[in-house]
């Protein structure tokens, strides 16, 4: 029984990395603008709020949990929206072709990311934020302690609870409100959209760099929750990035299902490490590898099956890629 | 009218598409509860003018005035704030969304989003228009007509006082033209002021109380409706009164080549584009098809080139020997190979015909590509054909290395026709040949289909200008909806039949429809 | 005629400062002369992002990156054996690029081919002679790679499944796979080390001294090759036409889907080519880094390109120099590391990505073509 809790936690914990990241690049989808530099984020957004909170707890003696929190949460957030900006400046001002320009993101961003990492690290292999990590991983007290039912629902960081309310906050307003409603047709038909009177330009540069903040969070609660508050130059960031993306796909483009399927997610990421335990036999060290693919094949599953429905409900935004220019004829 | 201050006034208005020019220093005026209609012949510059009046477009010379005061419209949106409305053509809905969502896309109402209250107020404004919509239903769920008069009550919904509507009768049937001319004099009446935008004399004479004019992107003058004739309009649509006498040779030794029989398609959406057609083509003649815009014209032309899965019927091609072929289940590229030389001049010149961004050369080798056994590609004989056909057509282009997407409407067609012909034909089809195209273009086009039809070519013509398909083809086929609705004698039947022909089953369908 | 007021409010009018036109031509110098601005404008903010972080005169550094490519005539080869691999994927990509397919798998396509190489190397390197052994090599690299481009291919052919998505979900999948075996064929030892380490079997004849020499050979046939495919035969024309109107393609009796597999099969062959080089004449090894991210630097390569391989070839020249240089600043200075070299090419892919703009594009700024009206 302890090993499936420990199973969910970690399927939680992980979900929620990758929770950010996709709630945040379907806010970016739902314009029309495919961000492949998701990776290239959340390497911006980890690094730079590890940096924030790690200067920080080293500047003062007695550092204040709420502005670790404050100023991690902040530096990921708005070096992530930079890097969401630069995305729309090429894209959607310049019209730069939207895979290639994502591409370019993620090389950038993790270049950034480590470059100023290894600065950071000074020589060595890896530095903690242990006070940044503390917080971030702070259980509720009273709650987590409500025997299983603390230890599935309440074992966790806050940014576990703040990744579910995000997505739902980002559900609610993709569909029961007007601005999601102009987003979605935006991302549908923009020329539609614009006219209707939407600003085309303005909600696909918003959604972009919002999406890329909320994506910058999933790095930093990589960094300083999951990675225990280690920033070293060998992390699977990169990896989790295009996790976030397949999840999108998974989540046929809509938030809601993102809650669960990043769990689902994390389960069989972390399959192998507690399965086999749990029914009583040892799996080879190199089955390992291919457990973890299963996340990629159910999303070319999923990718394939929504393309044999076509049903337009499940399909991705229909204008997705595509650069908008008004007078195009 | 001098004395009243106009609701919009364009003035000087100049609009270039690279070295296309598509308005030239047009002036327009538009006042409050009058419909105006602006007339000209298709590319003659209308909807590209009112585009700039809605914010799509940005002029790149001159100036409009609403209500005695200069605007810059740089969006839609800006349009929308001034109270102007467009209806386009091609209908602004976003598919997977439903009609009110589209209705009040981009309007920011104060207080809380309430989808219930919206759609209220949506069925609030078909009551009293008489429109029948379901807010609730999404947009690919809806016909033509359905989204049409979504697109209606769009504007309305926001309340605009200029509407533009951009060839709104074109896909409608003769009850739903009525329907939104009452509508639209329901909106004269409270003082609206509206445009709208056609090729139809008749209509204009229906509903509008002033004219303007538009050729080739010119102004040419406004009228009151009521001081015109049909015949006055059309002198300044086309310039000088239409004597089409379009040649019409003698069909000598007429023998079917294409039997069509019984069919039957079924478009993705599930439409029934095409219900039970069966007639027959044949060499040395031509045959007209006529029809509203989208009653299966399209369908059928793709049905017989290969290019339309069908769901019944077969397609016989005849040879001269009286052997017969199944053309249906192959692709353009097993036609060829049984020998049947069928040339087709599609309706989407750049987008089917041609490649817009490829050069004259390249565009020649489309059908010829494949030619010879060596992996390369010949360019030596489509080059000399790209230089007839320029030399032959007089097409006005730079060079043989020029994109085709930037020569004009009508040498793009000569380049595709010239091209269709060169392949020495038996069956010629062609849709919509002459569209878009000045007299001059169009009579040498009719000239060349003429020419073929005399070497016993078979070829097909789908027009919508019933004076043309009336003094052009020798048997007319009208299409309704998908059902045949006859077959006419083009040098006995007359413009009023035809047009009869092409309305009458709607009113049957829409009966059944009801029970 | 109320003129005077209608000129009144034109002055307060507001016209947009500046609007957006299609260009409809530029010469080839001017749009060359764009992007190579473009290049310049990138390696100032390089300079001064490199100033402003380290503090180091950027023109020394810049002289110090040169010595990256230009130091010795080794780091000159080695420059060019990187660029011949990443000249190779990019031309692997073209044609499919040129068809508006998106394949964004090519890291997945290389590894699938080097692995098959690999495969054969392990099972087969003692068990046959040389001359057969890097034909069956080959062929089975070639297999891998296309095997890997037809599956997305297919789906996409047969029922339009997005090869974007569809092709960068398989990257991970072959990742993971290499992963697998790599675990398998190492055991306990912490690396792979070479394979056939005292044999050599399957490894790349010395030509001039080095190994790579072959792949370098290789990749300048298959560039000078995919230059005459896309130009000059019947298949790189209805490549041309698929890419720009499927429509047509379809009017003129194109069998859109065979051609799609086909240019698929071609690409994803061309990918495990460049495993095969890359395991037998490079690494003498497989790890999931073998195609080190190149398969992702290839898309802008070959995007940027516009398909020719000669810009191809240019553009591959560009990165690798910038990668040799980085690396080699970041010896030469404490205050660098090799991470520099993702940032400088990050930032010269923007600007050249963002450079296309002014070649498709010009702006019109207030005041111009607003002659209209007034007579001053």
């Amino acid at each position: 029984m302890s090993l499936v809790i420990a199973w969910i936690n970690r399927a939680v914990w992980f979900g929620t990395v990758i929770m950010f990241g996709s709630t945040g690049e379907i806010i970016t989808e739902r314009s029309g603008n495919l961000n492949l530099g998701v990776p290239g984020l959340m390497f911006l957004g980890g690094f730079s709020g590890f940096a924030g909170a790690y200067y920080y707890e080293n500047s003062t003696q007695h550092p204040s949990a709420v502005l670790s929190v404050l100023i991690a949460l902040l530096c990921a957030f708005l070096t992530a929206m930079l890097g969401g900006l630069l995305y729309s400046i090429l894209t959607v001002t310049l019209r730069a072709n939207q895979n290639v320009t994502g591409l370019a993101l993620s090389i950038f961003g993790s270049g950034v990311a480590n470059f100023f990492g290894v600065q950071v690290l000074n020589g060595g292999t890896s530095v903690k934020a242990s006070f940044a990590n503390t917080v971030f991983t702070a259980k509720i007290p009273g709650l987590s302690a409500a025997g299983v039912f603390g230890d599935i629902f309440f074992s966790y960081g806050f940014m576990v609870y703040v990744a579910i309310i995000v997505a739902l906050l980002v559900n609610h307003f993709i569909y029961h409100t007007h601005f999601g409603l102009n987003l979605r047709a935006v991302g549908e038909n923009p020329a539609t959209a614009d006219a209707a009177g939407i600003d085309v330009t303005k909600y696909k540069y918003l959604a972009t760099c919002i999406g890329a903040g909320i994506t910058g969070l999933g790095g930093v609660y990589y960094v300083l929750d999951y990675g225990y508050g280690t920033w070293s130059t060998a992390n699977s960031i990169e990896a989790l990035g295009w996790l976030a993306v397949a999840l999108v796909i998974f989540a046929t483009w809509k938030p809601r299902n993102i809650i669960w399927g990043a769990y689902v997610f994390g389960l069989f990421y972390w399959l192998y490490n507690y399965l086999p335990n749990i029914m009583g036999f040892t799996l080879p060290n190199y089955a390992v590898q291919l457990i973890q693919t299963v996340p990629y094949v159910v999303t070319i599953l999923v990718l394939i099956f929504i393309s044999m429905k076509k049903k337009k409900d499940s399909q991705g935004p229909a204008a997705l890629g595509l650069a908008y220019f008004r007078e195009e004829r | 009218m001098d004395n009243i201050q106009p609701a919009v006034k364009m003035c000087g208005i100049t609009k270039r598409f690279g070295t296309v020019v598509a308005n030239d220093n047009c002036t327009l005026e538009l006042y409050r509860g009058e419909i105006l209609a602006l007339l000209g012949e298709n590319g003659s510059g209308k909807t590209t003018l009112m585009n700039m009046l809605a914010g799509i477009y940005y002029p790149d010379e001159g100036q409009i005035f609403v209500d005695g005061k200069e605007h810059s419209i740089r969006s839609p949106k800006d349009a929308l704030d001034l109270g102007i409305g467009m209806i386009h053509q091609h209908f602004k809905l976003v598919d997977v969304l439903t009609a009110a969502e589209n209705i009040v896309l981009g309007l920011h109402e104060p207080g809380r989003f309430d989808m219930k209250a919206v759609s209220a107020k949506v069925r609030a404004i078909c009551d009293q228009y008489g429109f029948d919509v379901d807010p609730d239903m999404k947009i690919y769920d809806m016909s033509v007509s359905q989204k049409q008069t979504v697109e209606i009550v769009k504007v309305l919904y926001r309340g605009a006082n200029i509407l533009i509507l951009d060839e709104p009768t074109a896909v409608l049937t003769p009850q739903e033209t009525d329907t939104l001319f009452n509508v639209l004099r329901n909106m004269r009446r409270s003082g609206k002021a509206i445009v709208i935008i056609t090729h139809k004399l008749h209509e204009v004479l229906d509903v509008s109380d002033r004219v303007a004019v538009l050729r080739k992107g010119v102004f040419v003058g406004s009228v009151r409706t009521q001081d015109t004739s049909i015949g006055e309009m059309t002198n300044m649509m086309v310039g000088h009164a239409v004597t089409l006498n379009i040649d019409r040779p003698a069909v000598k030794d007429p023998k079917s080549r294409i039997e069509v029989k019984d069919l039957t398609v079924i478009s993705e959406d599930g439409i029934k584009k095409l219900d039970d057609v069966s007639f027959d083509i044949r060499t040395g003649e031509i045959l007209g098809i006529a029809g509203i815009s989208g009653c299966g014209q399209k369908e059928l032309l793709e049905a017989i080139a290969g290019l339309q899965p069908v769901e019944s019927g077969s397609v016989e091609y005849i040879t001269d020997d009286g052997s017969r072929e199944q053309l249906l289940g192959r692709n353009p590229l097993d036609i060829a190979q049984l020998g049947v030389s069928l040339s087709f001049v599609p309706e989407d010149r750049l987008g089917m015909g041609l490649v817009g961004s490829m050069d004259l050369t390249d565009n020649m080798m489309l059908r010829s590509f494949r030619n010879g056994h060596s992996i390369f590609a010949d360019r030596k004989a489509p080059k000399q054909l790209a230089e007839r056909v320029v030399d032959k057509l007089n097409v006005n282009t730079p060079g043989l290395s020029t994109p085709v997407r930037k020569l004009s409407g009508g040498n793009v067609q000569k380049v595709l026709v010239g091209r269709e012909i060169a392949a020495a034909p038996t069956v010629l089809l062609t849709a919509y040949a002459v569209r878009g195209l000045d007299i001059n273009s169009s009579y040498m086009i009719y000239d060349l289909l003429n020419r073929q039809k005399e070497k016993g070519v078979a070829v097909v013509y789908v027009g919508e200008d019933l004076d043309v398909l009336v003094e052009l083809c020798d048997r007319i086929m009208v299409l309704c909806a998908g059902h045949m609705n006859g077959m006419v004698d083009g040098r006995s039947a007359s413009k009023n039949d035809i047009g009869l022909m092409m309305t009458r089953l709607a009113k049957k369908e829409e009966k059944t429809d009801e029970h | 005629m109320s003129t005077e007021a209608e000129k009144k409010s034109s002055e307060a009018a507001k016209v947009p400062f500046v609007r957006i036109a299609k260009r409809t031509a530029l010469p080839i110098w001017k749009s060359w002369g764009i992007r190579l601005l473009s290049v310049l404008l990138a390696l100032i903010i390089s300079a001064l992002f490199i100033f402003s972080v380290t503090g180091l005169d950027p023109i020394a550094v810049y002289v110090v990156m040169w010595d990256g490519t230009f130091k010795s005539s080794y780091s000159f080869i080695t420059t060019l054996r990187d660029t011949a691999m990443l000249l190779c994927i990019s031309v692997a990509l073209a044609p499919a690029f040129r068809m508006k397919f998106w394949n964004i798998g090519a890291e997945g396509q290389v590894l699938a081919g080097g692995l098959c190489t690999a495969l054969v190397m392990i099972y087969l390197g003692n068990l046959l002679p040389q001359w057969l052994l890097l034909p069956l090599m080959f062929v089975s690299a070639v297999a891998g790679g296309a095997l890997w481009a037809f599956i997305p291919a297919w789906f996409k052919a047969r029922w339009n499944t997005n090869e974007t998505l569809f092709t960068l979900m398989m990257n991970y999948v072959a990742i993971n796979i290499v992963d697998c075996l790599t675990n398998i064929w190492r055991g306990a030892k912490s690396s792979m080390g070479n394979i056939n380490a005292s044999t050599q079997a399957g490894w790349f004849p010395l030509i001039f001294g080095y190994r790579f020499t072959l792949n370098i050979i290789i990749v300048a046939v298959l560039s000078v090759g995919m230059y005459m495919y896309l130009r000059f035969t019947k298949h790189g024309y209805e490549i041309a036409v698929i890419g720009e109107s499927e429509n047509t393609a379809k009017y003129i009796g194109i069998n859109v889907r065979k051609v799609v597999v086909r240019t698929m099969l071609l690409s994803g062959a061309i990918c495990g080519i460049a495993g095969f080089i890359t395991v037998a004449g490079k690494n003498m090894t497989i790890s999931s880094g073998t195609a080190e991210g190149f398969g992702f630097t290839a898309i802008i390569v070959a995007w940027l390109a516009k398909f020719n391989p000669g810009y191809m070839a240019l553009i591959s020249f560009l990165l690798i120099f910038l990668q040799k240089g980085a690396t080699q600043i970041a010896s030469s200075y404490a205050a660098l590391n090799d991470y520099a070299s993702s940032i400088v090419t990050g930032i010269i892919l923007f600007c050249i990505l963002g450079s296309e703009f002014f070649v498709n594009y010009s702006l019109i700024f207030r005041g111009k073509h607003q002659k209209g009206g007034e007579k001053a």
